[in-house]
């Protein structure tokens, strides 16, 4: 049974069509690419099965209920986490602290508790702050725990945010472009540690423009063009196909060539 | 140093209340002090609206009137204690909250700002028209606390003006004790998680109408509080206390001493409270030399006093 099922999904932005009925599933670990030109409408997409937006046609079904429109906290707990391209970091926060936000849904209790700083709030703060030094670890962002996380690099900031949304430990995650301004080796390292956590059997749905690393991690890949689905398939097929060659691989080819070689 | 953390805030704040009163030179000294607590109070709730879940609030004297007249009515009409009696406005400050804070903080910026606003005219119109039961715009009597008669009966004999000083500081100490609780808690990070990035902050799960109710209900009774103190060692109070002027200098102390933490809020409560005091020497361009200061401290330290000097010194020494 699929965890996540994408159907006729659309929204309009006053005239523009900037997303229109797109659909398709994902099976738990599995991991689904979307890709497509700048302004494809991938963001848009991952923004309406967030909750961010508010689609205006089709449907959003998570684990055979339909939670379309439902707003972004009610989705997180559903075990639904995202990444932005647009980093969303908590600016005032250490590198540490983001990742600890990222348990709130683990950490959360009575006010109270946290007011007179009762042994049951300490024991939640400490938890998540274990958790979260593991997942600073985990995306190799260890010793930068203590930094305030406005001192960090784009690339790095990716990875915290990965950090952040594992914390939550989701059974689907939305990353939209991880590595994005990462060098070489970090992209890389991105790209084990989606396998790894995919392995565990989350569900990943990943907007990436890194056509190796898409064409090497993803068990299927759905094709957007101006809002609308043009393909969908597995890696191979999807690089021999001449719509999509035309629409967006075309510039990239070689790169594609050299990842299936 | 760091001015962040919980125990270098606490160990500052009680070593500075309780050596200050030696180098006072009369009872006036204790008087201003306390005004400074009392101050300090509202501003450290205003710390956890404005500095960690970075909302505003343009009406909070409208709580530091009800818990204020809540001291002046409820031992006359409810036969209350008048400590009773600040527990029960801190509780309908708490309540009133609530109820207006769901509708307001959907608004952001400036239409929350003015939302709040109209909430503090709300209340002080109440307090100034309601003249039977509140003596309008001339005011009323609040009733003695009694405390410290009762510490004299245990060999504790304080003045009128070491006894609130000494008890509003020691409240300001629990006050700012858990605020600082909260800043590293569950509930302080979803605070300034929100802050940061509300959008964000939904995706890992916050319920962001949730906490900014949670910021708005504490920060009132933390206003409430305050403005029981204020008339209980008044012992007189007039609708000035829930005024739009009340409101504006609670805002301009935390915004002044730096709305992201404790202690620096703290500091523009000290300033503010003082500064006045000192700048009549300048006499009629007091006001003038007051307004300027402000203007500088904003254009030159936008994080607020505290955390700007802070940085600076940090910055020096590395
Ligand atoms: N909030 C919005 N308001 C108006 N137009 C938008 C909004 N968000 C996205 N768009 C438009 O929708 C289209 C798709 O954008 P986007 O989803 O960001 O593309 P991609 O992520 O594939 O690069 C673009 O034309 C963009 O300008
Ligand atoms: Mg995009």
């Amino acid at each position: 049974m699929s965890l996540l099922q994408i159907e006729g999904l659309g929204i309009d932005f006053g005239g523009l069509r900037a997303v229109h009925d797109v659909g398709f599933s994902l099976k738990p670990g599995e991991i689904v690419s979307v890709i497509g030109p700048n302004g494809a409408g991938k963001t848009t997409l991952f923004n309406m099965i967030s909750g961010v937006y508010a689609p205006g046609r089709g449907r959003v079904v998570l684990e055979g209920e339909d939670v379309t429109r439902m707003p972004p906290h009610l989705l997180a707990r559903r075990g639904l986490s995202r990444t932005f391209q647009n980093l969303q970091i908590f600016q005032s926060m250490s590198v540490l602290e983001n990742a600890i936000a990222g348990h709130h849904l683990h950490e959360r209790g009575s006010v109270f508790a946290d007011l007179f700083s009762l042994p049951a709030s300490r024991r939640r703060s400490k938890a998540s702050e274990e958790s979260a030094r593991v997942l600073l670890e985990r995306v190799g962002l260890g010793r930068a725990a203590e930094q305030e996380a406005g001192s960090l690099s784009y690339g790095a900031l990716k990875r915290l945010e990965i950090a952040r949304a594992l914390a939550l430990k989701p059974r689907v995650l939305l990353l939209d472009e991880p590595a994005a301004g990462c060098n070489a080796v970090e992209t890389e390292e991105i790209d084990h540690l989606i396998a790894k956590v995919a392995a565990e059997g989350v569900s990943i749905l990943l907007v990436e423009h890194d056509m190796k690393m898409v064409m090497r991690i993803s068990n299927h890949i759905v094709v957007l063009d101006h809002g609308e689905k043009i393909a969908e398939g597995e890696p191979a097929a999807i690089a021999r196909n001449p719509r999509v060659i035309e629409a967006y691989l075309g510039a990239q080819a070689t790169e594609v060539q050299n990842a299936d070689g | 140093m760091r001015f962040s953390s919980k125990a270098t805030t606490l160990l500052i704040l009680i070593a500075v209340i309780a050596i200050a009163p030696v180098f006072f030179p009369s009872s006036y000294y204790f008087r201003v002090g306390s005004l400074i607590f009392v101050n300090g109070l509202a501003v450290t709730g205003l710390v956890v609206l404005i500095g960690y879940a970075g909302q505003i609030s343009l009406g909070h004297a409208g709580f530091a009137g009800i818990g204020a007249y809540a001291c002046a009515l409820a031992p006359v009409h409810l036969g209350l204690h008048p400590a009773l009696a600040a527990v029960f406005g801190a509780a309908l400050s708490a309540t009133i909250a609530f109820l207006v804070g769901r509708p307001i903080l959907r608004l952001k910026g400036y239409y929350l700002a003015v939302a709040s606003l109209g909430f503090g005219i709300l209340v002080s119109m109440v307090l100034s028209n309601e003249a039977r039961l509140t003596g309008g715009p001339d005011g009323m009597a609040v009733p003695e606390l009694g405390l410290r008669g009762v510490l004299r009966t245990v060999g504790v004999d304080l003045s009128n003006t070491e006894f609130w000083y000494a008890f509003s500081g020691l409240v300001l100490v629990l006050g700012a004790w858990l605020a600082l609780n909260l800043y590293h808690s569950p509930t302080g990070r979803a605070l300034r998680a929100l802050h940061g990035s509300e959008i964000a902050a939904r995706t890992v799960g916050v319920d962001v109408a949730h906490y900014k109710l949670v910021a708005f209900v504490l920060s009132a009774v933390y206003a409430s509080v305050s403005g029981s103190l204020l008339a209980l060692q008044n012992k007189f109070i007039t609708p000035d206390v829930a005024g739009f002027m009340h409101s504006i200098e609670m805002v301009t102390m935390t915004v002044l001493g730096g709305a992201g933490s404790v202690l620096g809020a703290i500091l523009g409560a000290v300033i503010l409270t003082t500064l006045p005091q000192v700048l009549t020497i300048f006499q009629e361009y007091e006001q003038l030399m007051l307004g300027l200061v402000m203007m500088l401290v904003m254009i030159f330290m936008r994080q607020g006093l505290l955390p700007s000097i802070a940085r600076s010194v940090r910055g020096r020494g590395e």
